[in-house]
């Protein structure tokens, strides 16, 4: 058994809020490098440099990359022989509203989706716990943004669809989001599970690095495929034309009921953020 | 690559008719910001006969909701947000005199028409480059809505301001251009 006091999640929250919309990941970087190079459209290496730079300033300055400081998702891996001096989901929101608001982060959540007010503090965060054995807790925070997310899709699709059908779906998914998610953009899909749990794992794809395969050959090839096809779509950068609409596709895979094929598509923007720590 | 064109509001229609989509523009001058929010208002105060907190005329609206300003600074990151959702309110602001509007992402078809017909231009700004895009905004104040916090509108002071022209006064559209070029 271990003891971990709120205030180390508070702060562990906060921290990484702050972190993950100042720092881009190193793995984004080399990808935009990477991809100006291959770029065939002078505007499109125009943006991708703007993006490159963009980050410089962010870093240097201690700002947020983007004004949309997102919707503070995070993903809990909770040991089984953590002991908590209080309410984790209490901590996890003090922390977003302490990085939110000292980190001077938009806060971009309404109370009530119909009748609206911002609450001011960017909470309630979005909070996804899996148990996992052992005396840790692995905090992931992942702020997503509005106009990636508004471009997500689930679909019940037929058994008899396949693969094909759903390398098809995402196809299509990404050529309708066009410029919308902010190209170059990550994609997450899932496949498999419940109605409720596909969407789940398509937004548990994102927390993938640049160039992390699937550990299963066959969906690492579909991967890949699909990522070829994407860019074959000349989308481009901010979707003004070129080779680089997106710079990975991940898919993660869950069992399924013998009459269901649930598949979400999840996109993320270039300003792909996650950050991890464990406590 | 063509050299930028540099603009300052109030944009006359000799302007915009020079304006091409492709076209690298570099903004100077005051812009107004408004997004989801703020354009509601100001369309159903247009419905209901009323006058309007900000003169529009000739003007840039910049869809944009800024991130917080640290203390020192005049603004907070501030890229574009997705113009798409603005589309309800585009025809009828540039009936009333709107002339341009920074966005990223694609418009519809009936926006693309009342650009033709009431001659203005959609710039699309670089979505997600909020921290590269402030240092070109020299100053920021509320102007009207400020109970909508982020969504309220501001004039900004901008120099140099990076666009690129998405849409025309002519019907053009970057987006179909520039994804039939690179499509294989």
């Amino acid at each position: 058994m271990s003891n971990i006091s709120s205030d180390k999640i508070v702060d562990t929250v906060a921290r990484l809020c702050v972190e993950a919309n100042y720092f881009l990941g190193k793995d984004m970087l080399q990808a935009f490098k990477n991809c100006i190079e291959k770029e065939e459209s002078e505007t499109g290496r125009d943006i991708l440099n703007q993006l490159l730079r963009n980050a410089e300033i962010a870093e240097k300055e201690q700002v947020p990359l983007c004004q949309d400081c997102g919707f503070a998702v995070v993903f809990l891996e909770l040991g089984t022989e953590v002991c908590i001096d209080g309410s984790i989901v209490d901590a996890i929101n003090e922390g977003v509203r302490k990085g939110y608001t000292e980190g001077y982060l938009r806060k971009s959540i309404l109370a009530d989706p119909v009748k609206g007010k911002n609450t001011g503090d960017n909470t309630p965060a979005i909070i996804h716990t899996t148990f996992v054995p052992g005396d840790k807790i692995k905090i992931t925070v992942a702020p997503k943004g509005g106009g990636s997310e508004n471009m997500s899709e689930v679909k019940m699709m037929k058994p008899a669809d396949g693969i094909e059908g759903v390398k098809d779906f995402v196809i299509d998914r990404v050529l309708r989001s066009s410029s919308n998610p902010c190209p170059p953009t990550v994609v997450g899909v899932g496949i498999g599970g419940t109605f409720e749990y596909v969407a789940f794992l398509a937004k548990k794809a994102l927390l993938r690095n640049i160039g992390d395969r699937n550990q299963d050959p066959f969906y690492a090839d579909v991967e890949r495929e699909l990522l070829q096809r994407i860019n074959d779509l000349g989308i481009g950068p901010m979707g003004l034309g070129g080779r680089t609409t997106s710079l990975d596709v991940f898919i993660e895979t869950h069992p399924r009921h013998i009459a269901s094929f649930p598949v979400a598509v999840n996109i993320n923007c270039h300003v792909a953020r996650h950050k991890s720590a464990v406590i | 690559m063509s050299e930028s064109i540099k603009i300052t509001p109030p944009i006359s229609d000799d302007v915009i008719m020079k304006l091409k989509i492709g076209d690298r523009v570099l903004i100077s001058g005051k812009i107004l910001t408004g997004r989801d929010s703020a354009h509601k208002r100001l369309y159903d105060l247009i419905q209901a006969g009323k006058s309007l907190p900000v003169d529009i005329e000739g003007q840039i609206i910049y869809y944009v909701g800024p991130a917080p300003a640290k203390p020192g600074y005049v603004i907070g990151s501030a890229g574009p947000t997705t113009s798409y959702r603005m589309d309800p309110y585009a025809p009828l602001l540039m009936e009333h005199g709107l002339k341009g509007m920074i966005g990223k992402g694609v418009r519809s078809q009936i926006v693309r028409d009342a650009m033709k017909q009431f001659k203005a231009v959609y710039f699309a700004a670089t979505g997600g480059a909020g921290a590269l895009i402030a240092k070109n905004i020299k100053s920021a104040r509320i102007v009207a809505y400020e109970d909508l916090g982020p969504e309220a509108i501001r004039e900004l002071e901008v120099e140099d301001f990076p666009v690129i022209v998405a849409n025309d006064a002519f019907g053009g559209d970057l987006y179909q251009e520039g994804a039939k070029k690179y499509r294989r």
